[in-house]
């Protein structure tokens, strides 16, 4: 790694060889605005906000992917430079729907902050506008094309992170849009939902669906009696909405946000990912055991079951039978709960809190019921509950750090960890383990399987057995491992697959943190610290350990994998046609 | 159109196609020229074709199909009329010709007539413009028109097979 020596402003700097203007620019304190650029997602160049001039060039630059050279001369503050960005955003936004006041993404926009900060006040173009289209069809995503300024991050999020490529620029030149073949329906498209795509965008051009006004319904309905689950995730970075860093854990004042909104009972999803580990540990053990199909791989993640369904179909026998954590809570709120307090599960309604817009489409599966009552009723983001409070005008860091109801609210740190990749595999070893050896074993930590790299791969020796595991995130990933399989080279064991980057701390539901947040901060690290530590600060630590869970097989279950079990808490997939004619 | 333009006979010649072009680099607009070629349009069901032949996303062919002018998702007529509408030929009443003929053809600019027998395209400049205002029809050239050229141009082609 060399030098170079170039200067920014008239003032000489040496900054590594390897970076691109915009990034010296920023490590010597000096801040070029940026729109299409997404680290590592979308390096492209193409809005020219972020142009500067560089000496013995004819026309302004674009920073983000000019390279550092010796001897360069930037300016990237006079007049020249801070007219093109400002005409640019200016033009963006004579063909942007500017109703920001009614705009979900008000306030989180990186078109209205650049517009701030570029000091536009009025638009000095008028003219046609591209004609829009509007799609709320789907149960998880609305795309709204009056708000898109064709950035193309989630073009990019869509194709090359996630490897599937359902989003892409249609048309050409004026009539230019965003969106799926032949503009369907994001409903009628193998999209799995992930959310990656409204993560990523700048504007309100990609949404989720709301369910809110559903939730304070049933809330005000006295007939119900209303259950929240929250899922492991969402401790992890609801606190980003009100202020506080990245990465910090707010359990507390989460359980406490959830009372005040009015639910009857205030459950973790937690509960429901160490049942979920009694269900998988014992599927696996028996697929061990049995000559099952190997290798298993986990189901909780609804973006990955419809990735799977739709583009390797002839795998389906890989995936556990297990329905995910956020419905075996909901079908055992409709019996077991129903039972033990004796109220009708018809009078229940349960309510999902999620890192995960695929969620939303995982409750209307026509198979996630039990006795007729579907599982969940109602399912909402992180951000979405976020804007509850806000609703409800709770001073959230004010709240007192409260706690999950007893019974379907206790869990373990193998519950807890579930929210990050590698996480429901390290739960279901710290379970899988004891099992084989009978014994209660210290070391409950598995640090091969957890952090970022795309595919992390490791063998763990229990009790005399090899198992070999591999962890997958992001379906580009997946997708790398399911070709294996294919074609018969992968002699793992068992398998997780998360669909989103990073696992569930980074879900498509997850508060939208912005390119220039992003740029500096690997939210999907820092999110994950906060469940690792909760989990580190836990005395129990394994699934089977939680007293509710022996509870619940003891007085409802009998036992993992029962025939109540399999009724209540598994499922099954179906193979999906991509674009059926 | 009342021709089935989506023939197995077409198919196979498409499979080929592909087969020929995809372990080359960039083989997307090879095989969508040889596409259009062979069925006269690029439809959901040719493009769902080469997306999984290609491993290719089916909205990036699309987004592809759709930005190049040469690709269309529905054939074109038997007689493509190309009606230069450059600045020579506007200004020398390029305008009233098409309306004229979209009035004689009764199909609109950039559409098709239900018989397949014509397609309409308002083109720009097409380099003839010493013979304003000019219209093509597939490789015939007309220039130097009047109005009263064009009933008998279209007439020429409605009765020709």
């Amino acid at each position: 790694m060399s030098n170079v020596s170039l200067s920014i402003n008239g003032v000489q700097y040496e900054v590594p060889s390897e970076l691109t203007v915009l990034e010296a620019a920023r490590t010597v304190g000096i801040d070029i605005p940026t729109l299409c650029f997404l680290k590592d997602i979308n390096e492209v160049g193409a809005c020219r906000v972020c142009v500067v001039e560089v000496e013995g060039a004819r026309a302004l630059q674009a920073s983000c992917v000019l390279p550092v050279r010796e001897g360069m001369v930037v300016n990237t503050n006079n007049t020249r430079v801070r007219k093109a960005r400002k005409n640019t955003v200016e033009l963006l936004l004579a063909n942007h729907n500017r109703e920001c006041t009614t705009c979900v993404r008000s306030k989180n926009c990186e078109l209205q902050s650049i517009s701030e900060e570029l000091s536009i006040r009025t638009i000095p173009y008028e003219g046609e506008k591209r004609e829009p289209s509007y799609d709320d069809l789907s149960p998880s995503i609305i795309r709204d094309s009056s708000k898109c300024i064709l950035c193309g991050r989630c073009v990019s999020a869509c194709k090359n992170v996630q490897g599937i490529g359902i989003l892409e620029f249609l048309n050409r030149g004026f009539k230019t849009t965003v969106g799926p073949a032949f503009e369907m329906s994001m409903k009628d498209v193998p999209c799995i939902y992930c959310g990656q795509c409204m993560v990523t965008c700048p504007v309100g051009a990609l949404t989720e669906k709301p369910a809110i006004d559903a939730v304070w319904k049933l809330i005000e309905d006295k007939s119900k009696h209303v259950i929240v689950q929250s899922a492991p995730a969402v401790r992890a970075a609801l606190g980003e909405e009100f202020g506080y860093p990245i990465g910090t854990n707010v359990t507390g004042k989460l359980a406490t946000a959830l009372r005040r909104l009015g639910f009857d009972k205030v459950f973790d999803t937690n509960w429901a990912a160490d049942v979920t580990i009694m269900e998988e540990g014992t599927e696996l053990l028996d697929r061990l055991q049995n000559g099952g199909v190997l290798p298993m791989i986990t189901s909780c993640s609804p973006g990955w079951v419809r990735y799977i369904e739709f583009q390797y179909p002839e795998l389906l026998p890989h995936l556990s039978s297990c329905k995910s954590p956020q419905n075996m809570f909901g079908a055992l709120a409709k019996s077991y709960y129903a039972e033990k307090h004796g109220i009708d599960p018809k009078d229940i309604a349960v309510v999902s809190v999620m890192p995960c817009t695929s969620k939303k489409s995982e409750i209307v599966r026509p198979e996630l019921e039990v006795n007729g009552y579907r599982d969940v009723d109602v399912s909402i983001t992180t951000r979405e509950l976020a804007l509850m409070i806000k609703e409800a005008r709770l001073e959230f860091d004010k709240l007192e750090e409260g706690t999950f109801d007893p019974f379907m609210g206790n869990y373990t740190g193998a519950g807890l960890i579930f929210g990050a990749t590698g996480g429901v595999m390290e739960a279901a070893l710290r379970t899988v383990a004891d099992v084989l050896t009978g014994e209660d074993l210290e070391n409950v930590e598995y640090h091969a399987v957890r952090g970022i790299e795309g595919i992390k791969e490791a063998t763990v020796n229990i009790a005399g057995k090899e198992i070999k595991i591999a962890v997958a995130h992001n379906t580009t990933n997946a997708g790398i491992l399911l070709e294996k399989i294919k074609k018969g080279e992968a002699d793992y064991h068992f398998i997780e697959v998360m669909a989103c980057p990073g696992g569930c701390v980074n879900g498509g539901g997850q508060p939208i943190q912005p390119a220039n947040v992003r740029n500096v901060i690997d939210i999907r690290a820092e999110r994950a610290k906060a469940l690792y530590s909760e989990d580190a600060s836990l005395t129990v630590r394994k699934s089977h350990k939680n007293p509710e869970i022996k509870k619940l097989y003891d007085e409802f279950l009998g036992k993992p994998n029962s025939h109540k079990a399999h009724e209540l808490l598994h499922t099954h997939y179906v193979a999906k046609e991509k674009f059926p004619l | 159109m009342t021709k089935n333009f989506l023939t197995e006979e077409n198919f196979v010649k498409l499979h080929r196609v592909i087969d020929a072009h995809k372990d080359m680099q960039g083989p997307l607009m090879p095989i969508l020229h040889e596409a259009q070629h062979i069925f006269g349009a690029i439809p959901i069901e040719v493009q769902k074709v080469i997306s999984e032949k290609l491993n290719t996303p089916l909205a990036e062919i699309y987004g592809v199909v759709t930005f190049y002018s040469q690709f269309t998702l529905e054939p074109k007529g038997e007689f493509l009329i190309g009606i230069c509408l450059g600045t020579a030929c506007y200004v020398r009443g390029a305008q009233q010709i098409i309306d004229k003929i979209c009035e004689l053809t009764g199909v609109a600019v950039g559409k098709t007539s239900a018989d397949g027998k014509f397609s309409i395209e308002a083109t720009r400049c097409i380099g003839a413009c010493g013979l304003a205002p000019v219209l093509t029809v597939n490789e015939d050239v007309y220039g130097r028109l009047t109005l009263n050229d064009i009933p008998g141009i279209v007439q020429k082609y409605k009765g020709a097979n």
